[in-house]
């Protein structure tokens, strides 16, 4: 066998195993990523969403944060403008988590068939409101 | 002021548009005034934009808040040293930041280039300008994308800098990656100016090396840099944490280093030319690309920057760029024809393609994982969204083997190893990888990737050590030098090969941290003050910390509850760990933005103890907390120090190698080593 007939069989066994690391990877780690109301759509469609995690992108409702301080709970509920739903998480929020500018937050967990989204981690997204607020007031160049 | 900026970003746009003209349209090879006009353009871009980052920078130190990016950005109680680096805190400002380095480079390029490439470097000067000309068009005709931009009124003092950013690490973390990411034109602009001017030996990259091997040291520093901030600022433990934006900036990195090997194997047996090619423009896509999901908001991230159409302009030039690139690489296709064939599958030039082969695989699926919400959007009609796991998974194995080579590589001979060459030169690192191996496993570790790992780490600081060894031994007994002055004398005449093996010990020391974390110990409580609370330490001691309260103060722009923790380790006392919740306010005392945390930390080379104060849960005395264990987190920094160092040592100007070839033998003697010395080691 000449070397770059090896060689390309050596490559072939790399190439072949990244993808394989890929499309396993992949297969047994990927998760939904939805909006609440493809969530609430597609739960109803299909019930065994409810089984598998997912993950969604949603606003936090102004002022529907609850604390259980000693349990570490955070009850609070995100929507989209169409549709929306509680959320229930056990664990610290980072500074940013709050109700009060509209924060949009990503929550990662089961959807329960009892329509409580119970998350297992809360991202919370800082929107650029400062700069927003002199985009609104007007610029002039 | 802003109009003094108009001006120049004006003046530096129209120089750019019309050297760029000059230097693809004109005969100017048959002209040396046309030539030396385009060369000469790239110092007058330099100029303008230099006048108009001075314009920016004097309107933030100036407070003048009718500026919307000082407004923004800035407030009158900001620190000074932060007032430096709100110039590319926003996407306005780091716009404008990157034409100006951009500007700098360029001229750098024309100025420190040799004579001997007086061929490609009007096109050079060029590509850099049209390339400067995009980031201007950016700025002036993009939305929102304009630092000169003022308001209609003049707010009484500004917003302040976002406190997340108000860390040493932020203000040296973007610039690092911009410089890496802007530096990555050079190399791109000789490959593109190679092949416009059909001088495909190898004196482009001889030509472009060094600023190769200087993004890749700004790109490693800014990674580096970024870990570091996000352990500090974040507050979760960790130091990457696998998200688009700082997969962004790890694609350039890995691609660039696979180019940093391979050529290698073009210098020496004249292969790989078209491969070469490829990753040079491959990593100065993905660098665009990086900008462009960072700036576009195409795939959600953590870091949230201002997104706007901007975002566009970089997916239009991306485009561009990648179609015209490579359709000139195709034209060029049979001139890059390389001048040998592969020998055997044991040599340096298989272990060198192995290497290229796991970098471009591990960089594929990162991009892979990344895109992959938008991917299967696209195809499956559903957004599904991979995470740390899958990443880790695929990860950690490419990067084991790629570790394995890293020992193997520079054991092996160029051409065709001999079996003898094999036994020779592999029995020591792997007696060092096995001891390793089995040391560690006696002392308990367990678990079938850390033992890899540190075994592997083991073989490739023996193969390290092996080398210094064997240069050294050589140069005592051929010269009778000292041993210390042999030491210094191999290393300076060979300062790229000796410079890339000590960064081999750098990347070991990353993945001997990475092994650390994998080991850490995280607990989430609640305290009383004088409660205590134990953590066994993943090597088996005992931490006890004791809540000792919170004192609230006010410092220059913030207000601070701070919580201090009495710890020991085994009933050793340890110093007290003080961990924030700080409010930023304004000059007026009015809040400005979130609270932040700062954390808490104790740190030695074995173990970080890392404290998390996350407030009062419910307004009383009780304190939450994170307690976090985390083991030889401290090595990432050394292995980032020691990186630049071997880096910065390969990239070191000079060197008597360089002197044989350019002037007579006389210039040798005064260093008392025989002329063939060079080639020998060489």
């Amino acid at each position: 066998m000449k070397p770059s007939t090896k060689f390309a069989l050596g490559a072939i066994v790399i190439v072949g195993s990244v993808t394989l690391l890929i499309s396993e990877g992949i297969k047994q780690t990927g998760t939904y990523f939805l909006t609440p109301t493809e969530l609430v759509e597609r739960s109803t469609a299909d019930p065994t969403l409810h089984d598998v995690g997912v993950k969604v992108s949603a606003k936090v409702v102004k002022g529907s944060i609850e604390r259980d301080g000693p349990a570490q709970r955070i009850d609070f509920t995100v929507s989209d403008g169409a549709n929306s739903f509680p959320v229930t998480y056990v664990g610290m929020v980072p500074d940013t988590f709050t109700d009060e500018n509209d924060i949009e937050v990503v929550v990662e967990g089961k959807f329960g068939r009892d329509g409580i989204f119970h998350a297992t981690d809360v991202i919370a997204k800082c929107g650029s409101r400062y700069e927003a607020e002199w985009e609104e007031q007007g610029t002039q160049t | 002021m802003t109009l003094l900026g108009q001006f120049a970003l004006w003046a530096a746009f129209l120089i750019g548009l019309w050297s760029a003209g000059l230097a693809f349209l004109t005969r100017w090879q048959d002209r040396p005034e046309l030539a030396a006009a385009v060369q000469r353009s790239a110092y007058a871009i330099c100029i303008a934009l230099l006048v108009a980052a001075f314009a920016l920078w004097k309107g933030i130190f100036a407070h003048d808040f009718n500026i919307e990016y000082v407004a923004s950005y800035t407030s009158r109680n900001l620190p000074e040293y932060y007032l430096v680096s709100a110039f590319w805190a926003g996407q306005k400002g780091s716009l404008l930041f990157w034409a100006v380095v951009l500007g700098i480079f360029g001229s750098l390029a024309q100025a420190l280039t040799s004579s001997r490439f007086r061929d490609l470097l009007p096109y050079v000067a060029g590509i850099t300008n049209l390339i400067v000309v995009f980031f201007i068009a950016v700025m002036l005709f993009g939305e929102h994308a304009n630092p000169f931009e003022r308001l209609s009124f003049t707010p009484p003092d500004g917003n302040g800098l976002n406190p997340q950013l108000q860390n040493p690490g932020m203000v040296v973390h973007p610039p690092m990656l911009y410089l890496g990411y802007i530096s990555l034109t050079i190399p791109f602009a000789f490959a593109i100016a190679a092949m416009l001017a059909r001088k495909l030996d190898a004196g482009w990259i001889i030509a472009m090396r060094k600023w190769a091997i200087m993004s890749w040291i700004f790109l490693s520093v800014g990674i580096t840099i970024g870990m570091w901030w996000a352990y500090l600022e974040l507050g979760w433990g960790g130091v990457w944490g696998w998200d688009p934006v700082e997969n962004a900036s790890f694609h350039p990195w890995l691609t660039l280093t696979a180019f940093l090997h391979s050529v290698m194997i073009q210098e020496k047996r004249g292969m790989l030319k078209r491969w070469n090619m490829t990753l040079v423009i491959g990593t100065f896509l993905l660098s665009i690309f990086g900008t462009f999901i960072t700036r576009s908001g195409v795939i959600a991230s953590v870091h949230s920057f201002t997104q706007s159409s901007v975002g566009y302009f970089f997916l239009a030039f991306l485009m561009v760029t990648a179609i015209v690139s490579f359709t000139l690489l195709y034209t060029r296709w049979d001139s890059l024809k390389p001048e040998a064939e592969l020998e055997s599958m044991v040599s340096r030039e298989s272990a060198f393609l192995f290497n290229n082969l796991a970098l471009v695989g591990i960089a594929f699926s990162v991009l892979w994982g990344t895109l992959f919400p938008i991917i299967s959007e696209a195809v499956r009609g559903t957004k599904i969204t991979v995470g740390p796991p899958f990443f880790n998974r695929v990860n950690i194995p490419l990067g084991l083997f790629l570790l394995f080579l890293t020992g193997v590589g520079p054991l092996i001979a160029w051409r065709k190893a001999s079996v003898r060459n094999l036994q020779r030169q592999f029995i020591v690192p792997v007696a060092a990888g096995l001891v390793t191996f089995g040391v560690l496993f006696a002392m308990g570790l367990r678990g079938f990737y850390p033992l890899m790992s540190l075994g592997l780490a083991g073989f490739v600081l023996g193969t390290v050590a092996q080398e210094f060894w064997r240069g050294v031994r050589a140069r005592m007994s051929m010269y009778g030098e000292h041993i210390f002055a042999a030491l210094s004398r191999l290393v300076s005449r060979n300062r790229r090969r000796y410079g890339g093996y000590i960064v081999h010990v750098g990347i070991v020391a990353y993945f001997v941290a990475f092994v650390g974390l994998a080991f850490q110990e995280k607990v989430s409580v609640q305290m009383v003050p004088g409660q205590t609370e134990v953590v066994r330490s993943p090597y088996g001691h005992d931490i006890a910390f004791t809540y000792m309260g919170t004192s609230q103060y006010q410092s220059l722009n913030r207000l601070v509850s701070a919580a201090t923790l009495q710890v020991t380790r085994d009933g050793k006392r340890l110093d007290d760990i003080v961990s924030e919740k700080r409010q930023h306010v304004d000059s007026f005392g009015r809040p400005t933005f979130e609270p932040s945390t700062e954390v808490g930390l104790h740190s030695d080379l074995r173990e970080d103890i890392y404290v998390v104060y996350a407030g009062s849960p419910d307004g009383t005395e009780r304190a939450q907390f994170s307690l976090i264990i985390n083991p030889l987190v401290n090595w990432f920094w050394i292995g980032g120090v020691i990186l630049v160092l071997g880096g910065v040592l390969a990239m070191w100007p000079g060197g008597p190698q360089i002197k044989t070839k350019r002037r007579a033998p006389v210039a040798q003697a005064g260093y008392g080593v025989p002329l063939r010395e060079g080639a020998v080691k060489g």
